[in-house]
């Protein structure tokens, strides 16, 4: 079982205050993780340390070389007022493999088709993006990544503001990139949904808390640990000295996690 | 030869001037336009405004030491612009201060440099023609550069229009996927101090701007498409500059002032009728549709 995504004691964070500390694991090629935890408890964050957009304080994270990877960020900055129609943003997924200058020839139309009908957005290429609902729009974002073909796929709370019946048609996507061994990390913060679909959860408060199957993960002791995490910065947090911290071990496998040295830092 | 041919053709016919204006107006609407529509979609039109006052120190700098001269007030002007561009970019993306505020200090740094330069050593008559250019006194130097400025203006656009058009719609899609952000970012900047410099010796470092903003504008009311919207841009420009030019002619008006406000009626106009204008979107039908 190769490592898709390895976390050396990674700490990610903004302006010296860690919003990820100390964590340590690998993402399985062709797995399927629930990031879960409560606000500021660091998700996003991770996300974008693996995308990269965000450079690691300390420690590093690895994406397997010849990864290719596609993410859906949680706060967009998707500028809904441009003058673009649907299938111009769904084109944007053909950049992986056409990048700059390569023409968008027959094939590239019809992925990108195939794209917007498997979201069920068939008859909406021609849509101004200003004009599509919330749902519509997340469904248009969906059928990006689908067109982006990539191994890694980083959805950050991809379901919120989006009603039941699209949460499960974006589920089934989710399940057949599973099916297809892409590796997939999802943010979520409905832990039935994490439960009833999610094989592996991680779950964080700016420590990882615990990771692993999702039952035993999302077990009551580790809900609560989560929950007595403390949202806000210590303006007066002492600094983190080496080998203090959460060194959080997680290993597959034999799904040994381990937790060394005390939790009081930071 | 009726009317019709005295009032619109006569004047280019027959007067050399006349014509180098048309030319060197329509080679800057047909480069500056675009140029125009990626400021406005990046909500950027008041950079463009910035810009053109950051160019004058150095246009000021090349008038101090070699008078009333394209190059080398092209060429001061190009890295005064370069240099703000940079600056005001390098502070934006290094600190916590946004792009506008930056461009605001870095502009008005240089602006009062420029003034500052030109009052050592001229008179109100040059300043304002520094300002205001003049486009009936296109020579053949300006004229090779308007159109050297064109053609490079519309290889990189058609070079990076993928990336242009992704900067805009969603800029962390396209850091997610590709390096280009920021350099596609600074080479968009490069164009509009290119075409501003192009624009200054035919309608000033002021009223360069307008010709870049006012058909912009103006064709977002007609299209919810970029490639049409640049290309109405351009239509809208060319009109403009031909209207200004006759109506110069004819009425003994400033050149650079009637091209303008010509463009100026047209978007008036368009934010009145157009397709996704006032009228279009506030008088709505009595029936509407079941889905």
């Amino acid at each position: 079982m190769s490592a898709c995504v390895t976390f050396g004691d990674l700490t990610l964070g903004y302006h010296r205050h860690p919003a990820v500390h100390h964590l340590n694991g690998t993402v399985r090629r062709g797995s399927l993780t629930a990031v879960v935890g409560a606000n500021g408890s660091g998700k996003s964050t991770l996300m974008k340390g693996i995308v990269g957009v965000l450079k690691p304080m300390s420690g590093r994270c690895a994406v397997a070389p010849g990864t290719s990877l596609a993410y859906l960020p949680q706060q967009s900055e998707l500028d809904r007022s441009f003058p673009a129609r649907v299938i111009d943003l769904v084109s944007l997924g053909l950049w992986p493999r056409r990048g700059l200058l390569g023409w968008h020839g027959a094939r590239d139309k019809a992925v990108v088709a195939d794209a917007l009908s498997a979201v069920g957005l068939e008859g909406f290429d021609a849509r101004p993006i200003d004009s599509l609902s919330g749902g519509q729009l997340q469904r248009a974002l969906f059928a990006r990544v689908l067109v982006q073909d990539s191994d890694l796929i980083l959805l950050d709370e991809p379901f919120n503001a989006v009603d039941a019946r699209t949460v499960r048609d974006l589920i089934d996507l989710i399940m057949r990139w599973h099916g297809e061994k892409r590796t997939v990390m999802v943010v979520v913060h409905d832990l039935d949904l994490v439960r009833e679909h999610f094989p592996e959860a991680l779950l964080m408060a700016r420590e990882p808390i615990a990771w692993g199957d999702t039952r035993a993960a999302l077990s009551p002791e580790n809900l609560l640990k989560a929950r007595q995490f403390h949202e806000a910065w210590d303006e007066k947090a002492a600094l983190c000295a080496p080998g203090q911290g959460g060194a959080y071990v997680h290993r597959h496998g034999g799904h040994e996690h381990s937790h060394a040295a005390a939790k009081d830092a930071a | 030869m009726g009317p019709l041919y005295d009032w619109l053709i006569a004047p280019f016919a027959e007067y050399g001037f006349m014509q180098r204006a048309l030319v060197g107006a329509l080679m800057l609407s047909v480069s500056a336009c675009p140029i125009g529509v990626f400021l406005m979609l990046r909500r950027m039109s008041l950079t463009g405004d910035a810009m053109a006052h950051a160019i004058l120190p150095g246009a000021a700098v090349g008038f101090l030491f070699y008078g009333l001269q394209i190059i080398p007030m092209t060429l001061g002007g190009l890295a005064a612009g370069v240099i703000v561009a940079l600056g005001a970019g390098a502070v934006s993306r290094l600190t916590v201060q946004k792009e506008d505020a930056s461009m605001a200090a870095f502009y008005l740094i240089s602006l009062a440099l420029g003034v500052l330069i030109v009052s050592l050593r001229g008179s109100n008559v040059d300043l304002m023609h520094v300002l205001f250019g003049t486009v009936l006194a296109l020579n053949d130097e300006a004229l090779t550069l308007i159109g050297a400025i064109g053609v490079t203006t519309l290889v990189a656009l058609a070079v990076f229009w993928r990336a242009l058009v992704a900067e805009c719609l969603d800029p962390l899609f396209l850091r997610s996927v590709s390096r280009l952000g920021p350099p596609v970012h600074f080479l968009f900047l490069g164009l509009v101090v290119l075409n501003l410099v192009g624009g200054f010796q035919a309608l000033g470092t002021l009223l360069a701007v307008g010709l870049m903003m006012l058909p912009a504008a103006s064709a977002r009311f007609w299209t919810t498409r970029v490639e049409p919207m640049c290309l109405l841009a351009i239509g809208i420009g060319i009109v403009s500059c031909l209207a200004g030019l006759l109506l110069s002619y004819h009425a003994s008006l400033a050149s650079g002032p009637a091209i303008i406000l010509s463009a100026g009626v047209v978007y008036i106009l368009s934010t009145i009728f157009g397709t996704r204008g006032i009228l279009a979107t506030r008088i709505r039908p009595a029936s509407h549709l079941t889905a």
